[in-house]
């Protein structure tokens, strides 16, 4: 059953080759089997999942079920979910049970998703390796001494090893993308706005969105349109009508423009990554679409703008966590302030620290025009850029990472070399642009992801060409040896 | 850019967060070389770019001024650390 795709999934439940009940119960038997080793679950809920499953098969007994009925997800542990415990990774929240779901929990929900469990991810959504989790790293089911990526690591991890049939993430600067490349799965961050915020837990509000892991472009696509739709409790929730992200995926690609940024390739680009993705660019040209080079110059200031910009937010978002409304308090605290330095110096891991006093140092008083408004102003430039770039074309192509999986405490100690992982994907969250990951080849036996970068709300257009391309490959069909 | 241990401490207490004498030069170390990391943003002639704030040209949205939450204090305050009688419980703050 877990080898299927969605898609797949759906259609045998419809033709009831097997029930929802019995299809959570073989996804809960892979979790136990495989999850104490991989970590990649934070929270597992097996009564909750069966009970829901059975409401599924009830559901379909009487014909009125949802586009997802009986399907197997796992939320990243970002999103709240009432009554089941919502840690975003952390110390501070290991004790918070959300009184109320995200608006992508309660949307899933509605259209029959079953819950199986909470996964793992960096620490408040920071990080790109997964190691920076209150709850332990992530290991990479294609060699378990590696890193899964991340923030998102948990959801990619899951889905990599088939311990659901889609999991929800959220990309900040590539949280989706970037652990979707090395695990070796599909990933989908639409366009800022496209995806309520609301129950969301905040990180940087100008560039967080919420997105989905699936085994195939399909199956991202059915989830994006379950989760996708204007929120009226999102303050930036798009009002752009949501299309059935399925109805395009067989269009073909003749007469497609795809942009080739020279600057994803510049610099040395690691030959185990560059060759597959020049090798996927040209299967798209043998079906019709033809390739361009475009240029982004202010590429380079994406990493540098960012880590102005997302601290700069992260540092005023967090301050919520003061130990008295919710959340860790520290024991027998001498005065107020005690109370929050202690409860906030406790709560948070090393890595949070260092970006809310990063965020901190940025908007504090004389450095604000130097450091805040100066990545405002770059971060004009890096828009600017695709804006340029889509005047001429309808997708931008490219490695998703400049490297494979890298092993777990290979560089985190070293902060700056572990941000520029997100070289590639982070210019795509300041511009507010979707973006997706697939496989498309191996590097010494590790995923090497290609990405795909679009206009605003052209997500239909990404899903369609990773579609068209899962057609005639089947990188994506490869599950990690002793997974399958 | 260099941070000393000092701007370590005051930027620590800026943002409300212990940090022990032991922490401080981890922190010294990354957060300077962090600095300097984006310090390159410094040679980018921006004089005519306008601030980008947000990804989306949208205004606020504005909702009728109505109720539209129910009370769920009891609910709520059943995630503090501490209450009584529907108050978030703190050390005393005036003496």
């Amino acid at each position: 059953m877990h080898t299927n795709t969605l898609a797949g999934m759906l259609a045998d439940l419809s033709a009831s080759r097997y029930s929802c009940r019995e299809l959570t119960q073989s996804f809960l038997e892979r979790i136990a089997k495989y999850d104490a080793n991989l970590n990649s679950f934070i929270t597992v809920d097996e009564a909750g999942a069966l009970v829901q499953a059975e409401e599924q098969d009830l559901l379909r007994a009487k014909g009125s079920h949802g586009p997802l009925s009986g399907i197997p997800i796992a939320h990243k542990d970002i999103f709240c979910t009432k009554g089941l415990k919502t840690s975003c990774g952390s110390k501070m929240l290991d004790n918070f049970v959300a009184p109320y779901d995200a608006t992508v929990v309660s949307r899933l929900a509605s259209a029959g998703a079953v819950v199986l469990g909470k996964t793992n991810m960096d620490e408040f959504a920071m990080g790109s390796s997964n190691e920076n989790s209150f709850y332990g790293p992530v290991k990479n089911p294609w060699d378990e001494t590696r890193v899964p990526g991340g923030s998102s690591g948990g959801s990619a991890a899951a889905m990599a090893a088939r311990m659901c049939a889609a999991a929800t993430g959220t990309d900040t600067g590539g949280s989706i993308r970037q652990p979707a490349a090395l695990s070796g799965v599909t990933g989908i961050k639409p366009t800022y706005g496209r995806v309520s915020r609301f129950g969301m837990i905040a990180f940087a509000s100008s560039l967080d969105q919420g997105g989905c892991f699936a085994a195939d472009a399909r199956g991202a696509a059915l989830m994006l349109s379950a989760m996708s739709g204007f929120d009226p409790l999102d303050s930036t929730s798009s009002e752009t009508q949501v299309p059935d992200y399925t109805e395009s995926l067989g269009e073909r690609l003749e007469g497609l423009k795809i942009g080739i940024p020279t600057q994803f390739f510049e610099d040395g680009l690691d030959e185990r990554i560059a060759t597959p993705v020049r090798q996927a660019a040209k299967e798209l040209e043998s079906q019709g679409a033809y390739c361009v080079e475009v240029a982004l110059p202010h590429l380079s200031l994406s990493v540098p703008t960012y880590y102005v910009v997302a601290p700069a937010e992260a540092s005023s978002n967090l301050s919520r966590f003061d130990g008295v409304r919710f959340g860790h308090r520290c024991d027998d605290p001498k005065n107020l302030n005690d109370l929050y330095c202690r409860s906030r110096g406790e709560g948070f891991g090393v890595e949070v620290k260092r970006r809310i006093m990063t965020g901190t140092y940025a908007l504090s008083a004389g450095y604000y025009d130097a450091y805040y408004l100066k990545a405002q102003k770059t971060r004009q430039l890096i828009s600017q850029d695709f804006e340029n770039a889509f005047s001429d074309v309808d997708v931008l192509l490219g490695p998703t990472t400049p490297t494979p999986a890298f092993k777990i405490g290979e560089i985190v100690d070293d902060p700056v070399t572990m941000y520029l992982n997100d070289i590639f994907t982070i210019a795509v969250n300041l511009a507010g642009l979707p973006g997706m990951s697939i496989p498309c080849g191996f590097a010494d036996g590790l995923p090497v992801g290609m990405q795909l970068i679009g206009n605003y709300f052209s997500e239909a257009t990404l899903l369609r060409v990773a579609h068209q391309f899962q057609l005639a490959t089947d990188w994506h069909q490869k599950i990690a040896p002793g997974y399958a | 850019m260099s941070l000393t241990k000092d701007d370590i401490q005051k930027i620590a207490t800026l943002a409300r967060l212990q940090i022990s004498d032991s922490e401080v030069p981890e922190y010294q170390s990354t957060l300077s070389s962090i600095l300097n990391f984006v310090q390159q943003l410094e040679t980018v002639e921006t004089d005519d770019v306008s601030p980008m704030a947000h990804p989306l040209e949208m205004n606020q949205r504005l909702r009728d001024d109505v109720v539209t939450e129910a009370d769920r204090r009891a609910e709520f305050q059943a995630q503090a650390p501490d209450t009584e009688d529907g108050l978030y419980l703190v050390p005393k703050v005036i003496e």
